[in-house]
């Protein structure tokens, strides 16, 4: 019986070609546009480490002091002065913690007449690689020895180790970061969350490609390496002196593991700002302690254009449905006497019902098919801008399904209507007609 | 002619009507806050920066094996170095002029503070949030900035320091829109003001026009034309200088540029992203508002043509349906234009009803986004245009099958079909 209403749909959408593809191409061009946006929306806010983003948490205080004047506006600070982030790191109680600032690192590479360059650095302690999970392709990261004696090592991604030492294993070896020796103790495996979680807040890039060379908070600063933002909440005299200034300009990162570690190392955050409250330091008790994700949410990650477009798209999906169910109602309502001649030579409700559902759904699938197109074009249009996030904008298997299931949905909530109203047709009035 | 048959008609086919009320509603709704982004957008990428940006670019680079800044006489050789930059950016026959810059508008990279009328307050407390141009003498010729009140820089003002050193200068000059901010008199020029909480004082001696910020996000949206131009050379291991060109001699001068740094002193770092016009640093800063614009505008064509074509496909259904009625109002002595007019009527009836929707949907939308998004609040004007281009559409699209209609002849009225 399905063949014959395919064959009986085949037809119908044969004899009024422009209709069809008018139809079509409406349902097309929304399916397209939202699954497009919805790619585009799915990749910003995705989930950078999914195996470990529920036990990393990101603690924020506010050490405005308590002879300000001044009385923030609810929000928190992102990032901590050095002292409170060194105070918090030595505390040593959460399973790993690390605190990372951002910085540009000036290279110079070994090979002969080339030219030094910047690549984006990272300025953080001992527990960074194991806490995030970036794997090691040779060596491993320092440890928290290196930390406390300043030591001049690096850990470098992988693609600064193709480029400076072509991809050979270069443990040991040095590399020249802002006119000094550092010794190479680790080379990273591809190693780049999208979002860039750990950048919020620092002035970072969001999303695009991993940093280049990792070092050791002490080792850098020592150096004169300055952080890529800062925020001072009062007047600076020296800031070549960041320790001691009034400023915020690192990030802290701690990994608890269960419930209950969480709300002890809030009760330890508690303490901690109660206590500098009492000192003399803070004047707000406020403290947050957001997760991974929860951070990304606080932080707007995902641009408000991207969000915008989602909504228009969806809105012109919703549109476009609207058009299909009008015109296919003019379509089957036209049949009215075709209708009436199958009802009158047996032809049940529903069998009437279904054969315009099944009209509905090839109209559907044929716009999701083109639709899929659409998309296609659409990511390719993205992966061409200069969004940082742009060669990431391709459609995986997920959406790839979800394309056929909006089409699919689409395409029936659109003939729900039609076939409703057909299948009610009364069979003799249409007769008489002829 | 009387609504009264029109509206009895339009009752036995409920469905089709409310579908295409509802898609000229929905359509509104969109199109009138799609063309309201694109116009905000529109409006923030014309606003000028009070740059003369015709035949300007920026140089950063960045010197390797510096002094570090912080053995005595480090920042000395650091200045040396940049003012043996600046003499042979100067000297080169296709510059006008060239001034050493700390950022430029919409380069989104600022050096931000705050400017109070009395010392020592806290930073977040002062009158008006500022962002400072450190630059010398020749800022004014480079950057074409039209000075309203007092002086221009001289040679005498200029100083020169560390990166880091937070000193604040002795003589300042502010935008108009700062001035007018912390001196709402208008009496700013020879006042003194404190700098980020310094206790120091900075004499204004000049006011000019127009100057943006180097941030174009929505953060210095409190203070877009609020900037100070400090005569002070930055000295540290990079330098960003801006250069004029004579007139119609920009790429002569971007190609040249490398060369006559490298022949100052060759270790450095200059790559591609070293010599920019200032054309292509606004092309960077408003690209993603350049593209949402085009996508919904886009989006609204497209919008408006699905509408048109479902208006279209439903009318000539109708039109089929009533081929015989047409043909007894013909036969009854209705002329073609009354046919035409019947259907144009009808159509306005309805896209009507959906622009009065619409209307609501839009202020609706409206809402819903100024929640959950940076908007403002729609104008009535904008629905307003948007319900006549609803209804000229649904005029237009109406048409065609209106024509068809009138063009029944009345001897159908007397066939059985």
């Amino acid at each position: 019986m399905l063949v014959y209403y395919l064959d009986l749909a085949v037809r119908s959408l044969k004899r009024n070609r422009v209709l069809t593809t008018l139809m079509v191409l409406a349902l097309a061009l929304g399916i397209g546009a939202s699954i497009t946006t919805l790619t585009v929306l799915r990749l910003l806010s995705g989930d950078p480490l999914p195996q470990k983003s529920a036990r990393l948490f990101y603690p924020q205080l506010d050490p405005s002091p308590k002879d300000s004047a001044i009385t923030s506006k609810g929000r928190l600070p992102a990032t901590m002065g050095y002292v409170d982030a060194m105070n918090l790191l030595h505390a040593h109680r959460a399973t790993r913690q690390a605190v990372m600032a951002l910085t540009r690192a000036k290279i110079m590479p070994p090979q002969a007449h080339a030219h030094p360059f910047f690549s984006d650095g990272v300025m953080t302690t001992a527990d960074f690689f194991s806490m995030f999970d970036a794997g090691f392709q040779y060596g491993s990261g320092w440890t928290a020895a290196d930390d406390e004696s300043g030591a001049q090592v690096v850990v470098i991604a992988g693609f600064l180790n193709d480029k400076l030492f072509d991809g050979a294993d270069s443990v040991g070896r040095m590399v020249r970061l802002n006119d000094h020796d550092f010794r190479v103790v680790g080379v990273l495996k591809p190693w780049a969350p999208q979002p860039r979680f750990y950048t919020l807040g620092l002035g970072g890039d969001h999303y695009g490609d991993g940093d280049a060379v990792f070092l050791p908070l002490k080792a850098a600063r020592a150096l004169k390496m300055g952080p890529q933002d800062t925020e001072c909440y009062q007047a600076v005299d020296d800031f070549s002196h960041l320790e001691s200034a009034p400023c915020q300009w690192l990030g802290l990162w701690v990994e608890l593991d269960d419930a209950s570690a969480v709300a002890a190392y809030r009760r330890f955050l508690d303490g901690y700002v109660r206590e500098q409250v009492a000192l003399g330091r803070f004047q707000r008790t406020d403290t947050s302690l957001l997760d991974l994700m929860g951070w990304l949410r606080d932080q707007h990650v995902v641009p408000d254009d991207v969000r915008l477009q989602v909504y228009l798209a969806f809105g012109f999906l919703l549109i476009c449905v609207v058009n299909t169910v009008g015109l296919l109602l003019a379509k089957c309502l036209r049949r009215s006497q075709e209708i009436g001649v199958r009802r009158a030579l047996g032809a049940t409700r529903r069998e009437i019902f279904v054969q315009f559902m099944v009209e509905a759904s090839i109209v559907g699938l044929a716009g999701g098919v083109l639709g899929l197109a659409f998309a296609e074009l659409g990511l390719f249009g993205i992966r061409h801008q200069p969004a940082q996030y742009a060669h990431l904008a391709h459609l995986d298997l997920a959406m790839f399904a979800l394309t056929f299931l909006v089409a699919l949905v689409a395409s029936l909530v659109a003939g729900l209507l039609p076939a409703w109203r057909a299948c009610l047709l009364a069979p003799a009035p249409q007769l008489k007609a002829m | 002619m009387k609504l009264h048959p029109m509206i009895a008609a339009l009752r036995r086919h409920k469905a089709g009507v409310v579908l295409i009320a509802l898609q000229i509603a929905l359509t509104l709704a969109i199109v009138c806050n799609a063309v309201f982004i694109i116009g905000q957008r529109v409006s923030r990428v014309n606003r000028p920066t009070g740059l003369d940006e015709n035949n300007l670019m920026l140089v950063t680079q960045s010197w390797v094996g510096a002094p570090s800044g912080d053995q005595p006489g480090d920042v000395d050789k650091l200045d040396s170095m940049q003012q043996a930059d600046l003499a042979a950016l100067r000297a080169m026959p296709d510059v006008e002029s060239v001034a050493p810059i700390n950022s430029l508008p919409l380069l989104n990279s600022s050096w931000n503070g705050s400017a109070a009328l009395k010392p020592g307050v806290e930073l977040r407390e002062g009158n008006a949030r500022t962002t400072y141009y450190f630059t010398d003498e020749q800022a004014f010729r480079t950057l074409g900035l039209k000075l309203v009140a007092g002086r221009a820089f001289t040679p005498a003002d200029v100083q020169h320091r560390g990166f880091r050193d937070t000193s604040t200068p002795p003589v300042v000059i502010v935008t108009k829109a700062l001035a007018d901010k912390l001196f709402p008199d208008g009496t700013a020029l020879g006042k003194t003001i404190f700098l980020d909480g310094g206790s120091s004082p900075s004499t204004i001696i000049g006011e000019v026009d127009r100057l943006q910020v180097p941030g174009t996000g929505s953060w210095t949206n409190s203070f877009t034309w609020n900037a100070t131009l400090v005569p002070t050379r930055l000295d540290a291991g990079f330098a960003r200088y801006a250069v004029r060109a004579k007139p119609g001699r920009l790429d002569a001068v971007m190609h040249a540029v490398p060369q006559v740094l490298y022949g100052v002193n060759r270790m450095r770092v200059l790559d591609d992203d070293s010599v920019k016009p200032f054309a292509q640093i606004r092309q960077e800063a408003y690209r993603s508002d350049v593209g949402m614009a085009i996508l919904m505008g886009v989006v609204c064509l497209i919008l408006l043509g699905v509408t048109a074509a479902g208006i279209v496909g439903l009318t000539s259904f109708w039109v089929g349906q009533r081929h015989r009625q047409i043909g007894v109002r013909r036969a009854l002595g209705a002329r073609k234009i009354d046919i035409l007019h019947y259907f144009q009527m009808e159509n306005l009836l309805i896209s009507g009803v959906g622009a009065l929707i619409g209307l609501g949907l839009a202020i609706g939308l409206n809402m819903l986004l100024m929640k959950h998004f940076e908007m403002d609040r729609l104008p009535v004007l904008y629905v307003l245009a948007g319900i006549v281009v609803v209804m000229a559409l649904g005029q237009g699209a109406v048409f065609a099958p209106a024509r068809r209609a009138s063009n029944v002849p009345p001897v159908v009225a007397t066939r059985s079909v």
